[in-house]
């Protein structure tokens, strides 16, 4: 069946029942298409299982961060309608004013990280206080009824959830589609508390002991700042009316500022709100979290390489501030990962993948021959064992193991010292390494970190450390080799402790010191005269470049140059470890193009310099000039570069008949003036109206046969 | 901290004019120097980190070392994409240019056609030769006829040289023409720039002026000045409203506009170019399509961008991979399409609804409902021209992004507009969870623009000579008598850009004169027949009084009467 039609533009495809797929085929299409699909099913199932677990975490560390803003929210909930729980005469009077309980949710810009956020804050608030959370989305409510038919729907389902034996009846009412208005509302509720409430309590205690008695209905506007303002007030004032009548509290979700309340409602409407502000956690704080749970750790096999990793810091720092997108982007780099590299089948546990080594076939093992690193590795052996490895399997198999494993303990030594690196430069004035540790980690990975300028003025910041800095700062590092996992540290934290003690010793030499230095300045004191003065200043600089460094100092210069080492030692880039290719994704660059195109650069590139996707030799250009004999819509496009705001079709069909004639060898002088070739005619119109489509031009009224060119630059 | 501050305001000075450069040059339309004054930017920028080392203000060093690393690393990734990485500047889309004159288009062409197959490349020894020709060359270029350019190649000298040297004269023109020269020139360049700078300096004394006068100023009120500058040259040459184009229209031109049968036969006889490039280039994509399958199946989106119709592509990925699966294909192009459509088709033949919906919300539940409780329900979605007139909408586009959220709702889709992107704000593009891919197919819309009402074609739709006098022959000579005149006061009222129309009165009037009619009634019966036909339209004024208009464009109008007169 064909997909073109003048009727038409939807056009549906069904295949008979029973040649439908029943069971998922993704995995096929994860082998299909590819050259060595090696392992292809292994590797799938591996992608799968590692995404799920990384999906977890992710819910995991999102719930954690979560957790304290939903507890003071709860608390907030608990207290605004205890009256009304207590002593129903004050609830009463106290809403006479007719206040709302209100909590605005300042969630920050990351518009798209909200929904996970609201998702889980209305199931803990189901959990905690009431069946009845509504969460609105402005996208959903046009207008005033939009509003009140959502919230009673989503009412009517919350009632089918908190008693099952009632749902009949409930699916009745929202079947009846009851006029929705808050006196309905306010019917529902009663009929709804009353029959809990008074039919069976001893039911009631049991089942739904964590809620009250009469728990009030929770109202979250998702995106409180794309509601319309008429809604938004409208349904505010309608529901003070009622507030005696149903315990109601609101939540508004604001990505901007709390300010944004006062400028959508005016005071009229907002003095009926009781408002309590809440501030989640910065987006920022929420990435660190994520980066340093998911990448900075050897619980997962799984790993980014510096450029990859910073594209998709990039994105998120100047892009959307999303975390979502960032995982996203994780997720993507996994699959691009385990679909383009075949010895991916190896990027999972130590143990697992040291048996999968066993059982790989010959063309994997030349899959390892070819690798970079692993060709490196091979130059640096001796003659007799670089034959072994290039021909024997086994041999191979056998060295692959034992590499495997230098890589992960490569990764365990890192991921510790990195972080012992970390705890010294974020002390350091001006942070030559970064402030974050993943920036830290990017220096590390993409080169040796020891050789870059802002590595060598770090260490010299740090050689000019107070002593308590300097102690605390050694103490903290302890902790972190002491709670590391390597056995590979007992040393490097036995030299640290004896570190620490000498320079509990060092205590009473410095005050002999101070004694020296303090009798010194006394004496700058005493002198007033300026030349005495700058001698003196003189005599002190001289002094102290002679003289002998402290013990404080060398026992300083000692620390930090342990440190160094440590650093040398451990920090290698990643890209220098054999194998490195297993579990480190490096094409930066595909994930750039998928997740952060570039539409309008590619288009301008086809037009402006067809070369670069038709390799046709005739086609080569320099830049900012085109050949002749490029694609017509090439040809008109750099004709109409070069008019202005309107552009005379009539010229523009010359221009173009001209050029297109030259090319096929006609002599220019033989064609009419205004005679121009009907093919030709017909391709101009073509191209003109392709461009119309893309949008660079479009048909202009102010003058006959004019189109209007829309890019800049038509002035 | 007053020392610091003035330090600072130095390095900033510093970068500012690296700014200014960079604000110069995107000004121009070349791509190279654009670059060029990139990488200079990045490396003032490098500068500034280095000086402000000694300022202990580190949250400024950082942003800027961020900056930096933006830059290296999105610079670095551009260079390693062979594809992206030349001629990649958008100058030529973004920025504002000066006054175009009038005959650029066709000098262009004739230049294009002068050297076929081959461009123009200059030769450093000819440089020498220019400043002595100039008056002559530029004299030429302005005396120039266009009608006669296109014939006319006495000058050997190539175009762009020419444009060179006419620039001095033109002042602000001058940059930019120089960057539109080849790269391996810059050095002379350079030269150029200097004594062309000397000429600036003597004919715009104010211009020269301004600059040295600015440094003083602080960098800030400066780039604000800058920037504002730009905004009113841009309101400045777009509230002109006198546009320096030629009067010559098609209808001079004796041409029939081509309806698009013949439009499409015509371009079946041109010869195809490019036949192995394409074919390479869209096997490089048609090898995507088991990934483009997975990845669809993982959740992800996948949007397909870059020059040349992608429905054959997407066509082709569906016969190949979708033949098992339920999908829809959606026709964006076509004219009227609307989301209701769309949803109508997924309701009512996917999922086999009967009944109907108070609105687009409703139906959208009830999909998503639908899709939730059954797992084993999938759709393929694909849609060419996502971006197209009817569906570019913010509703619809809220709507079809919740489409494709959805888990079971795989979707693939087209966009061919420069601005599509915007259409999408940051919660849609989650919702819609893209992929994008470039797929450059060079191949002609055909069925994408067939439906357009473009330009040059003759719309079947709208009234056209031959139904005029269709329709016309039919009708009684009295009733041709009726319309000749209301197409006479129509053509003679064709300059007033007041007229509101003939009134229905006077038409009457005119009529009686000319023993057309002998009452209004006679006439009415008469204009309803019109009307009928869309011959004519009424209007009725604000006193109102009926108007009668012709809703044909006054050419049109002038050769039916001229064909009438032939035939009398």
């Amino acid at each position: 069946m064909s997909t073109s039609s003048v009727s038409k533009g939807c056009f549906v495809f069904k295949p008979s029942s029973k040649k439908r797929r029943i069971s998922s085929p993704t995995a096929d299409y994860f082998s299909e298409g590819k050259n060595d699909s090696e392992d292809s099913g292994l590797r799938f199932a591996t992608c799968q299982l590692l995404w799920k677990q990384i999906n977890s975490e992710t819910e995991k560390i999102q719930e954690e961060l979560n957790k304290q803003l939903f507890d003071n929210l709860i608390s907030f909930l608990r207290q605004s309608h205890s009256e009304f729980q207590t002593k129903k005469t004050e609830w009463m009077c106290r809403m006479k004013s007719s206040e709302i309980p209100t909590a605005a949710l300042v969630l920050g810009v990351n518009v798209t990280d909200h929904d996970v956020t609201f998702k889980s804050l209305s199931e803990v608030l189901q959990d905690n206080i009431t069946p009845y959370v509504v969460s609105l989305q402005a996208k959903e409510c046009p207008g005033i009824k939009h509003l009140l038919q959502k919230l009673m729907e989503q009412l009517m389902d919350c009632c089918v959830d908190v008693d099952s034996s009632e749902e009949e009846e409930c699916v009745n009412i929202s079947q009846k589609k009851i006029r929705c208005s808050m006196a309905s509302l306010s019917k529902w509720y009663k009929s709804v508390t009353k029959k809990t409430g008074s039919e069976n309590p001893s039911k009631k205690r049991t089942s739904s002991s964590r809620h009250w008695q009469s728990p009030p209905i929770v109202v979250i506007f998702k995106d409180m700042e794309s509601f319309t303002t008429k809604v938004l007030q409208d349904f505010i004032v309608i529901s003070s009316q009622h507030i005696h009548e149903f315990p109601l509290v609101f939540i508004f979700g604001i990505a901007t500022s709390p300010m944004i309340i006062h400028r959508l409602l005016p005071h009229s409407v907002s003095s009926l709100l009781c408002i309590e502000l809440f501030q989640s956690l910065s987006c920022k704080e929420h990435l660190a979290t994520v980066i340093d749970k998911l990448l900075l750790t050897t619980q997962f096999p799984f790993k980014l390489s510096e450029k990859v990793l910073q594209v998709l810091i990039n994105i998120f720092l100047y892009h959307d501030f999303s975390v979502q997108n960032f995982i996203k982007g994780f997720q993507l780099s996994i699959v691009e990962h385990f679909y383009s590299q075949p010895l991916s089948v190896l990027c999972c546990q130590l143990l697992e993948a040291k048996k999968r080594v066993n059982s790989l076939s010959h063309n994997q093992c030349e899959n390892i021959r070819s690798l970079p690193s692993f060709r490196r590795y091979v130059e640096g052996q001796v003659s007799e064992k670089q034959i072994a490895l290039l021909t024997e399997d086994s041999f191979l198999k056998e060295v692959t193991q034992t590499l495997l494993e230098d890589l992960h303990i490569y990764h365990e030594n890192y991921f510790t010292v990195l972080r012992c690196l970390h705890v010294f430069t974020t002390s350091l004035p001006k942070y030559p390494l970064g402030k974050q540790i993943r920036e830290l980690h990017c220096a590390c990975l993409g080169k040796r970190v020891w050789e870059t300028e802002e590595y060598g003025s770090a260490v010299q910041l740090l050689r000019m450390l107070a002593k308590d800095e300097l102690v605390a700062l050694l103490q903290k590092c302890a902790e972190i080799f002491i709670s590391s996992s390597g056995k590979q540290f007992s040393n490097t934290v036995e030299k640290l402790e004896e570190f620490l003690a000498r320079f509990q010793n060092l205590e009473a030499e410095t005050n002999e010191v101070q004694d020296v230095s303090v009798s010194s300045q006394k004496e700058l004191q005493k002198k007033t005269d300026l030349y005495h003065l700058q001698k003196t200043l003189l005599e002190l600089k001289e002094s102290k470049r002679s003289k002998k460094l402290t013990k404080f100092e060398m026992l300083r210069f000692e620390v930090v140059d342990f440190i160094d080492s440590l650093v040398r030692s451990y920090l290698a880039p990643a890209e220098m470890q054999t194998l490195n290719e297993v579990v480190y994704f490096n094409t930066a660059n595909t994930l750039r193009e998928h997740l952060n195109a570039a539409p309008r650069i590619a288009l301008h590139t086809a037009l402006n310099n067809p070369y670069c996707y038709l390799k046709n030799q005739t086609l080569k250009s320099d830049v900012g000039c085109i050949s002749n004999t490029a694609p017509d819509i090439c040809i008109v496009y750099k004709l109409h570069l070069e008019c202005g705001r309107l552009i005379n079709l009539v010229d523009w069909l010359e221009a173009f008949s001209t050029v297109v004639t030259a090319v096929e060898g006609t002599d220019p002088d033989s064609v009419a003036t205004d005679q121009v070739d009907e093919i030709i005619h017909a391709r101009f119109i073509r191209a003109v109206s392709e461009l119309e489509l893309l949008g660079f031009i479009k048909p202009s009224k102010q003058k006959t046969d004019h189109v209007a060119r829309l890019t800049w630059g038509g002035c | 901290m007053s020392q610091l501050e003035l330090k600072r305001n130095k390095v900033l000075e510093a970068r500012f004019v690296a700014d200014e450069d960079v604000l110069k040059h995107i000004s121009d339309n070349g791509g190279v120097k654009v670059r060029k004054d990139r990488a200079q930017l990045a490396l003032n920028v490098k500068r500034f980190v280095k000086k402000l080392e000694n300022i202990s203000d580190d949250d400024e060093a950082q942003e800027i070392m961020e900056e930096q690393n933006y830059v290296a690393v999105f610079g670095a990734c551009a260079e390693d994409s062979l594809r992206n990485g030349p001629s990649a500047g958008g100058g030529k889309i973004y920025s504002f240019q000066t006054p175009k004159r009038s005959g650029k288009m066709a000098e262009l062409a004739s230049e294009l056609a002068q050297t076929p197959g081959k461009n123009v490349t200059f030769d450093s020894s000819q440089y020498p030769e220019k400043p002595a020709s100039t008056p002559q060359s530029s004299k030429k270029y302005s005396a120039s006829n266009k009608a006669q350019l296109k014939n006319e190649f006495v000058s050997t000298t190539p175009y762009r040289l020419r444009k060179r040297l006419t620039a001095p004269s033109l002042r602000s023109d001058s940059e930019s023409d120089y960057s539109a020269s080849c790269s391996e020139e810059e050095e002379e360049d350079k030269d150029h720039k200097e004594t062309s700078d000397v000429i600036l300096d003597q004919k715009t004394p104010s211009k020269t002026r301004a600059a040295p006068a600015s440094k003083k100023t602080p960098a800030k009120k400066l780039k604000e000045e800058m920037t504002s500058n730009l905004v009113e040259e841009y309101f400045e040459a777009h509230s002109s409203s006198k546009v320096l184009t030629s009067d010559r229209t098609l209808q001079k031109l004796q041409k029939r506009k081509l309806d698009q049968q013949t439009l499409l036969v015509l371009l079946n006889k041109a010869p195809p170019a490019f036949t192995a490039e394409l074919k390479e280039l869209n096997q490089q994509h048609e090898s995507l399509f088991s990934k483009w399958m997975l990845q669809l199946n993982l959740g992800f989106s996948i949007v397909l961008y870059g020059l040349g119709s992608k429905r054959d592509l997407l066509e082709k990925f569906r016969t190949s991979l979708l033949r098992d699966s339920v999908h829809l294909v959606v026709n964006g192009f076509f004219p009227s399409i609307t989301v209701r459509s769309i949803l109508n088709s997924i309701t009512e033949e996917v999922l086999d609804h009967v009944g109907t919906f108070r609105s687009p919300l409703d139906q959208l539940d009830l999909i998503m409902k639908r899709f939730k409780e059954d797992c084993s329900l999938e759709l393929y979605l694909l849609i060419h021209n996502l971006d197209s007139k009817m569906l570019r909408g913010d509703k619809s586009q809220q709507i079809l992004a919740q489409l494709a959220s959805l888990p079971n709702i795989h979707l693939i889709a087209s966009i061919d507009h420069i601005n599509a992107p915007l259409m999408w704000d940051q919660a849609k593009q989650s919702l819609y969870n893209w992929l994008w891919y470039e797929t450059t197919t060079f191949s002609p819309y055909l069925e994408e623009t067939s439906y357009e009402n473009s330009l040059l074609v003759q719309q079947s739709g709208s009234l056209a000579l031959s139904s005029l006098t269709h329709v016309l022959h039919s009708l009684t000579p009295n009733a041709r008598g009726i319309f000749r005149l209301l197409a006479q006061y129509h053509l003679e009222n064709k300059d007033n850009p007041s007229y509101p129309g003939l009134s229905f009165q006077d038409f009457y009037q005119r009529c009686r004169e000319a023993f057309l009619v002998n009452s209004d009634l006679t006439l009415r019966a008469q204009l309803t027949e019109f009307r009928d036909h869309k011959l004519i339209r009424t209007k009725r004024g604000t006193d109102g009084v009926e108007y009668l208009l012709i809703p044909v464009d006054n050419g049109t109008l002038t050769d039916f009467l001229e064909k009438e007169d032939e035939d009398m």
